[in-house]
């Protein structure tokens, strides 16, 4: 410490218009020192909160999110002065990084210190512990914000060897996978909250260092390892979870939520149509599987096995969407958004009408198809639990497989076709339908094979849907559920599919964990799609077109994008 | 520009007409945009259409071209009756630019070019998923196909860069070269040169005789005298939607009602014309 003060001292009167900058450094290791240090420390006196935070010398988890923390700040203070500075001092912009890391860092500890305060009643709780980590971040802050700007060079340019890239693509995957897996561990809102916004900090950290935009450039070079090791990760993710049903259930939600997101990012982000119903075709798959299931409440005496019934779902669905699509299709935009809407309530109500007094009995009304058997194909009934390598997997589990099939089947289908003749054509429709109706491209054709498809891929997630919510009725199909699919699209990032898996994982997992925010989640969620619309309006993963769309008028973009294409096509 | 100097004795050797427009009309409530155009191109031929901002001449494109759907008269092309709409005609055979360039601006250029070659190819959704060795074959004969359009049009360096990024001349170029992917055999350039410098206008007329030589007949919009005179085997011109005087370059450029449908009384049309015809003007022009 007192290294610290006389180095500051010494370097004031020297250079005025860098006042500091040689303190910086100093300033900021010790920030980072004693961040670490505060986290070896007891944080609270209460030990029941925050899932205990109270030992010292055995840091909880909140504390070693800290500490990790803490040493990338180190390592990045030594990427822009000190050992590491030859190597990666050219690349990484590690002063923008410390800036980032370093702010995400001082509101995550002020955040430590109110939850404490809050959760135990009042700040006589607070150990000395998180104090000396509080002091820890705001030195390094001010030693961030006190680091010198420096001149880099491209990172994209960076050519590293291709075994180091997939490494770092394996490296990253792990991280996701135990990150996801530590997060929705936790019981603990506050401690979510924290972890999220830490999570936030390290990804803003990336993205300052321009870390972020060599990862994507290695992603665009090495797509098919990333896609690998995508489905690698989210396979292995239930044997993390120790047989956990109440993580695994949340996880097959997301799942489901995010293989319907993505059918409908066809609609909304390849073809460019607004679909405001599409919730209805994932309605109808599951009505479908569910009127002929084996439940006792089934109205069909009919049951097919199962993959006869994905069939019959989905195609029910694509035949609700050619009906709705053909006379809707041939007008622009607003129509059919309205019709849509409209059609969205329709299912709905004839679901709840098909009761048997108001109409046929098909779907039981109000009541819906309740015990809905679980799944069977051939032998394996999906209800069992199966244990593999010594690890548990429960009934959610079998489904989360399942699911991932769908979504790899139904994400297979997505880049397929949109690279691809007809891909080509949605495009083209997007950019000035006129155009290319008279360069003879089949406008009308194009969008309405955009809606059967999509309406196809929701029949058949929803097909099994209906066994995994063990019932069916009126009231999950609501209007809510198309928006909240549209908001997932429109979040991640029309168009593509990175974007929308996790636009559908926020929107899905933050009111399943987070049930005090799922009361105030209509308000956040708009709150957000307006930010959104105000500051990014091509979604946190911009597609390279969306975003050109998004800025008819920003020439440095364009001419960006051009570089990289020529460079792809090299 | 040897080219050029050949073109005007070539006239009797043209071979079957592509496209034969009788009678037609368009009518956009009480105005009529284009009233009872005769238009027949052979085999061959390069045909010039001018006349006054507001003669009609890109109403009787669109009219054409199946973008309108003509209130009279009817449209043969290659023998037979072409159904008004724009599929049909770029299936038979007829494929056009625009006067404001349409291209697809996000796309890159080679993008643009294979988007032409759409109604040429097959492969449908299933095709797409499975990527079996027929939609390999396909997307690989597209992309060969579409590069060497972009060649044929001077643009073979240009294939990776975005539409918008390109040049005024080039996107011009381009939206040529697209509208050869869709292997037409008669092609209707509307102001090819409009916003062109005197080299650039050279090149555009190079090109034109050169995709007339590769055996299209061509059709041609333009208001630069000098260009159409010296490309065109026969010229049109339309006035206030009527077909006004048709022949060749010689007869059409000392025609007088030509001279002073463009120069005579040409200031006091603009002041008498009524508020109804030129919303109409206008509304065909961003159309």
């Amino acid at each position: 410490m007192s290294d610290v003060i006389t180095t500051e001292a010494q370097n004031k009167p020297e250079s005025p218009p860098v006042k500091g900058a040689a303190a910086a450094w100093p300033l900021g290791l010790a920030g980072a020192a004693l961040l670490i240090i505060g986290s070896f420390l007891s944080w609270s006196y209460d030990s029941s909160i925050l899932e205990n935070l109270s030992l010292n010398g055995n840091p909880g988890g909140l504390q070693r999110l800290t500490i990790i923390g803490g040493v990338v700040a180190l390592v990045l203070l030594l990427i822009a002065k000190g050992p590491l500075e030859s190597r990666l001092g050219q690349w990484l912009d590690a002063t923008l990084g410390l800036r980032a890391l370093a702010l995400y860092l001082l509101i995550y500890m002020v955040l430590v210190v109110v939850a404490i305060s809050v959760e135990s009643d009042g700040l006589i709780n607070v150990d000395p512990g998180a104090y000396v980590s509080l002091i820890g971040s705001g030195l390094l802050f001010a030693g961030a914000r006190l680091l010198p700007l420096r001149q880099l060079r491209d990172l994209g340019q960076a050519r590293l060897p291709s075994w180091f890239e997939i490494l770092s693509i394996a490296v990253i995957m792990a991280v996701i996978l135990f990150g996801a897996a530590y997060a929705l561990d936790l019981k603990d809102a506050w401690s979510f909250v924290l972890c999220l916004l830490f999570y936030a900090g390290v990804i803003a950290a990336m993205f300052r260092t321009g870390t972020l935009s060599w990862f994507s450039h290695v992603a665009q070079r090495n797509k098919k390892v990333l896609t690998l090791a995508a489905f690698v990760v989210a396979f292995f993710f239930p044997f993390t979870q120790n047989g956990s049903d109440a993580n695994m259930s949340i996880a097959t939600q997301v799942l489901i939520f995010a293989a319907t997101a993505m059918g409908l990012n066809i609609v909304v982000g390849l073809a460019g149509l607004l679909d405001l119903g599409y919730i209805a075709f994932l309605g109808s798959g599951a009505y479908v599987a569910a009127m002929l299931s084996e439940s006792a409440f089934a109205t069909i005496n009919w049951h097919p096995p199962f993959p006869v019934v994905v069939l019959i779902g989905a195609g029910v669905a694509a035949t609700l969407g050619l009906i709705i699509g053909s006379p809707t299709l041939r007008v622009s935009g607003d129509y059919l958004a309205i019709v849509t809407l409209g059609f969205g309530e329709i299912f709905r109500l004839a679901m709840f009408n098909l009761d048997g007094t108001n109409g046929p009995l098909l779907t039981n009304g109000p009541n819906g198809i309740p015990a809905i058997p679980e799944l069977t194909i051939g032998s394996f009934n999906f209800g069992d639990p199966h244990t593999v390598a010594g690890i548990e997997l429960g009934r959610f589990s079998n489904y989360y497989f399942l699911l991932l099939i769908l979504l790899g089947f139904i994400i297979l289908v997505f880049s397929r076709l949109n690279d691809s003749r007809i891909g080509r054509g949605w495009v083209a429709i997007r950019e000035d339908e006129k155009a290319a109706e008279a360069m003879g491209v089949n406008v009308f054709g194009l969008k309405l094979l955009a809606f059967a498809i999509g309406a196809f891929l929701a029949g058949m997630a929803g097909t099994i849907k209906a066994h995994q919510d063990v019932a069916v009725s009126p009231g999950q199909y609501i209007f809510l559920e198309s928006a909240f699919l549209l908001a997932a699209i429109v979040l991640g990032g029309m168009g593509t599919i990175a974007g929308v898996l996790l636009g559908a994982t926020i929107l899905k997992l933050l009111p399943e964990k987070l049930r005090f925010f799922s009361e105030y989640r209509l308000l956040l969620f708009g709150l957000l799609l307006i930010v959104m619309m105000r500051f990014r309006p091509e979604g946190l993963v911009a597609s390279r077109r969306r975003q050109l769309e998004f800025h008819e008028e920003d020439e440095e973009l364009a001419v960006a994008v051009e570089s990289e294409l020529v460079e792809e096509a090299k | 520009m040897t080219v050029t100097d050949a073109v005007p004795s070539a006239a009797p050797t043209f071979g079957q007409p592509v496209l034969e427009a009788s009678g037609v009309t368009m009518r956009f409530g009480g105005l009529l945009a284009v009233s009872d155009v005769n238009l027949s191109v052979r085999e061959g031929e390069i045909v010039g259409l001018i006349g006054p901002n507001g003669a009609g001449k890109t109403t009787f494109f669109n009219c054409l071209t199946g973008l309108y759907k003509p209130t009279g008269g009817q449209v043969r092309f290659a023998g037979a009756p072409l159904a008004p709409k724009p599929r049909a005609v770029v299936r038979a055979g007829m494929a056009r630019t625009f006067q404001n360039i349409r291209l697809f601006a996000n796309m890159t250029a080679l993008e643009n070019v294979m988007v032409g070659r759409y109604c040429r190819t097959s492969s449908g959704a299933i095709t797409s998923v499975l990527r079996g060795p027929k939609f390999r074959r396909e997307e690989a004969a597209t992309r060969a196909r579409a590069q060497e359009l972009l060649e044929f049009v001077g643009l073979g360096k240009s294939s990776e860069h975005l539409a918008r990024n390109m040049p005024y001349g080039d996107q011009r170029r381009l939206e040529i070269a697209r509208a050869l992917a869709t292997d037409p055999k008669l092609i209707l350039l509307d102001e090819p040169t409009a916003g062109m410098n005197p080299q650039e206008t050279r090149q555009a007329s190079d090109l034109i005789f050169k995709i007339r030589d590769s055996g299209l007949s061509v059709v041609v919009i333009e208001h630069d005298m000098r260009f159409i005179f010296n490309l065109c085997d026969r010229v049109l011109c339309l006035v206030r939607g009527e077909a006004l005087v048709e022949g060749t370059p010689a007869e059409v450029q000392s025609d007088p009602r030509v001279i002073e449908a463009y120069i005579g009384t040409g200031e006091d049309d603009d002041e008498d014309e009524p508020a109804v015809v030129r919303d109409v003007v206008r509304e065909e022009d961003e159309s």
